[in-house]
């Protein structure tokens, strides 16, 4: 049969000439430019007390963000798909719309709330904790940017294999949690990882929320992307490329790692 | 089995990564701690400037905590509780800003030298060898001259840039209605409104426009990292004032005003002038006049007779009815 | 329901307690993710609403129908709109090459799928300005145009499509197909009749993500666009111009717009699942 042939060469052609465009263009520069100069000035930008300093914050971020979402994303995804009750669609909705918002307003609703002048900013001073300008505050907004993606991969898969298999555990008399961990969990193993890929590649290069609430405070508040900015401002473009580079790779290697955690290919 | 082991080795990874974590800094501890918070571009000479601070008696013990960002940025932070000793910001409206929400002092410019720490002058960054002879700014209206500047609106150090153009015109004696016109024919011209003064000398260096409305600070800034700035100094332009104060939450304003004092001195000065930016002192001005020529037309915005910053920030910047928005809108294509 | 009653329950009918604790778990999860994003989600829109409303409502009204603020809407819902399109006609092809295909280095390209995300805005901004802006090594200028807008944009949602998509793929069961295949269907038969219903949910999910976040952007666009108000200004632009000039209530004001512009739309992909997945139930 040729006609299939033809139709997956086509396809080929057209994701790899889409990727390559969007996707493979722009990273090539990036690895140019990194080492345009030679080794040196990646090197001093990436090995800088400051520089590691703000992987380090990054990384710490990423690793409270990342469980958070992936936490309330299963439990999100389970109560839209699973479970009846009132105003469904708004709340499957309401989960998208963290990303609709431009950071530069997402810093400023911050201010609003946990300003001096704010909704909260009184509380914090007079209990003596430091929201915003320091980590809790970088944490609430990374959360806040990288939210729906793993209840957003979860949900179509969950909708996908359907719910037989869960209520004849249930018949069989399984409890909730018994039938979650062994059959929907499972299900959905693909949908979740892919989700957690995508929520810690957010976190990593998150920039213009936490950016805003951080205060940038040298050798403190400020994240890797931060610092990437800091190299930019001062035409140090090497090391800027340089700490994307390691952000990216970063991002990969927990593809890699969560891939590999893959259960057997089943169908495919 | 394998993937249990890399799963557990990457667990492992993490946790060892984060161990090495310094905590973020626990309060002060003993010793002087100041916070400077001041807008971006200053942060190579304060690298050179606070350890040579330290090495002075008064600045003996003092240790520091630093934040660099755009100068809107860093007067809302301020504003929204941001931990600030020392506030150097980009133009005298940011720190009016905080004046009225009761962080600096209306006092301010009773300071030394009117509480400016630096100066520098609007200038036009050419593409090499200036093809298109630009000199002056009735050169930025010549048909098919394409001008890169900051958006004013968002980028509170494009403001110069406006009012150099405004105020050279009318120091060549045109009236208020002939500076508006040419200052609609200029926009006319502008082909892209970055956001920040930083991101439209990116946008020049990629290629884009014959000219760059910039500061001379940024210019020779940029220079000094290897990149290709060449610029020309027109015979009408504006001195740029860089305001700096001591806020009244300081923790220790005693050290904090020696701090500025510091920054008065020929030697903190002279690092400024290394690093682009016009001396206020005038001895070292005088040194350094070989780098910073003082052209014949060059006035301040209190020179212009518009009522200083305040007057002009409303007549020409409020957003609704300033006479830059009613020009946006006019070459955007929408009337009135 | 007490411990006493419940152990009550559980002893006249096993089907009852399960249906009640069924109905406690339903209750404490829709309890927990309801808190999460009112906390969270809720309690900063709030706080833009308030601001918004904070001069009055005449001035909202000024601020969200001013020529530049509505200028900005209709580019930024424009481009945001095709954009989800887009990406719904590649992220698809791109998702089933990946899963379907077999060609040198597909684990490499697999692996720089989410890339865009990992990098932050300014690189991404950057590299496209350097590629396809004034200094193009392949001699395609779109800089500081409308094509600039919706380059950005795709090139930030381009994972959201390919990886929504991806894990229904791989679960669909490839012997349906395999039988419909011999029994002499066509391929485009195939893709309508069983893939296609079956990526749907996972289709409209990666939309959404890709409409929510074009529409959000600020980093990228702000440095290859331009910013030119009335014709390549977006709206994140011109809520951080309102900012910077003091005027936050403005800012506040045309955000909710924007969001709740967004809502609308989020809504009505949730609706277009709803209605197309109809037959399935019936």
């Amino acid at each position: 049969m040729r006609r299939p042939r033809f139709g997956k060469l086509g396809l080929r052609s057209v994701a790899l000439t889409y990727l390559a465009l969007i996707l493979v263009g722009p990273l090539a520069i990036v690895f140019w430019r990194t080492f345009e100069h030679g080794f040196a000035p990646a090197w001093n930008a990436l090995t800088q007390p400051d520089t590691i300093h703000a992987f380090e914050l990054t990384l710490l971020i990423t690793a409270i963000a990342v469980p958070v979402n992936t936490v309330f994303g299963i439990v999100c995804a389970l109560v839209i798909v699973r479970r009846r009750f009132p105003g469904k669609g708004l709340l499957n909705a309401f989960v998208d719309l963290p990303l609709a918002l431009s950071p530069v307003v997402v810093g400023l609703s911050m201010f609003l709330l946990y300003g001096r002048n704010g909704w909260f900013g009184g509380w914090f001073e007079d209990h003596d904790i430091q929201f915003l300008f320091a980590l809790p505050a970088m944490v609430v907004a990374t959360i806040f940017v990288s939210l729906p993606f793993v209840a957003r991969e979860v949900v179509p898969t969950l909708r996908e294999i359907g719910d037989e298999q869960e209520q004849a555990a249930r018949t069989l008399g399984a409890g909730s949690l018994q039938t979650f961990r062994r059959i929907t969990l499972p299900s959905i193993r693909w949908a979740v990882i892919y989700g957690v890929i995508l929520t810690t590649a957010r976190c990593l290069g998150e920039y213009g929320a936490v950016a805003v609430v951080s205060g940038r405070i040298q050798g403190q508040t400020e994240t890797a992307t931060l610092r990437v900015e800091e190299q930019y401002e001062q035409f140090n473009l090497a090391g800027a490329y340089a700490i994307s580079i390691v952000l990216a790779l970063m991002a990969i290697l927990v593809l890699v790692a969560m891939t590999a955690i893959r259960p057997k290919e089943g169908a495919a | 089995m394998r993937r249990r082991y890399l799963a557990l080795a990457l667990a492992l990874g993490l946790i060892a990564v984060a161990s090495t974590f310094t905590p973020l800094a626990a309060g002060r501890g003993a010793g002087t701690q100041l916070s400077l918070v001041a807008y971006s571009t200053p942060r190579d000479a304060y690298a050179a400037l606070i350890p040579m601070f330290q090495k002075t008696p008064d600045g003996d013990g003092v240790s520091f905590t630093q934040s660099y960002g755009a100068s809107g940025d860093q007067t809302r932070a301020i504003i929204a509780g941001l931990d600030a000793d020392v506030v150097e910001l980009s133009l005298a409206p940011d720190m009016n800003q905080l004046v009225n929400a009761g962080i600096v002092s209306a006092n301010w410019r009773k300071q030394s030298y009117k509480g400016i720490v630096t100066d520098s002058v609007v200038v036009f960054v050419v593409r090499p060898g200036n093809p298109k002879h630009i000199k002056s700014w009735n050169d930025l209206l010549r048909k098919g001259v394409q001008v890169v500047t900051p958006n004013p609106f968002t980028s509170g150090g494009a403001r110069w840039n406006v009012m150099a153009a405004y105020g050279s015109w009318r120091k060549q004696g045109k009236t208020d209605k002939q500076a508006q016109q040419n200052l609609l024919r200029l926009f006319r011209n502008v082909a892209v409104q970055d956001k920040s003064a930083r991101d439209s000398v990116n946008t020049f260096l990629s290629g884009k426009g014959d000219v760059l409305l910039s500061y001379e600070n940024e210019a020779i800034g940029g220079q000094k990292k290897g990149q290709s700035l060449p610029y020309v100094i027109p015979k009408t332009t504006i001195l740029i004032e860089n305001p700096i104060a001591v806020t009244k939450t300081t923790h220790d304003a005693a050290k904090a005003n020696q701090f500025l004092r510091f920054l008065r001195t020929p030697a903190a000065q002279q690092v400024f002038a290394d690093w682009g930016y016009r001396p206020v002192v005038p001895k070292v001005l005088a040194k350094n006049r070989k780098r910073f020529p003082v052209r014949p037309g060059q006035f301040t915005i209190d020179q212009l007779g518009l009522g200083g910053w305040d007057a002009v920030q409303k007549r020409f910047f409020d957003p609704k009815t300033g006479i830059v928005a009613r020009i946006e809108r006019q070459v955007g294509g929408v009337t009135g | 329901m007490s411990p006493a009653s419940a152990a009550a329950v559980a002893a006249i009918s096993p089907r009852r307690a399960r249906v009640a604790r069924e109905r406690a778990t339903t209750a404490l999860s829709l309890g927990f993710v309801t808190t999460f994003l009112l906390v969270l989600v809720g309690l900063p829109i709030a706080a833009l609403l308030w601001e918004a409303r904070s001069d009055g409502t005449q001035s909202f009204w000024e601020a969200i129908s001013s020529p530049e603020a509505v200028a900005a809407l209709k580019l930024t819902l424009g481009a945001s709109i095709a954009v989800a399109l887009l990406n719904a006609v590649l992220g698809t092809i791109t998702a089933s090459v990946l899963v379907r295909d077999e060609f040198r280095g597909k684990a490499l390209v697999n692996a720089i799928i989410d890339l865009p995300f990992a990098l932050p805005t300014i690189v991404a901004g950057l590299t496209l300005l350097a590629l396809y802006g004034p200094k193009s090594p392949v001699g395609v200028d779109v800089a500081y145009t409308r094509a600039a807008v919706v380059l950005a944009m795709m090139f930030v949602t381009l994972p959201f499509v390919v990886r929504t998509v991806q894990p229904v793929l791989q679960e669909l069961d490839l012997e349906v197909e395999a039988a419909a295949r011999s029994l002499g269907a066509s391929e485009t038969t195939v893709f309508r009749r069983i893939v296609f219903p079956a990526i749907l949910p996972g289709l409209l999910s990666g939309m959404a993500l890709a409409l929510a976040k074009a529409i959000g952007e600020f980093g990228a666009l702000v440095i290859i666009t331009g910013n030119l108000p009335f014709k390549t200004e977006v709206s994140s632009v011109y809520v951080f111009g309102r900012i910077e000039s003091g005027d936050t209530a403005a800012a506040a004001g045309v955000a909710v717009v924007l969001l709740a512009l967004s809502f609308v739309l989020l809504l009505s992909i949730g609706a277009v699942r709803q209605v197309a997945t109809r037959h399935e139930r019936a």
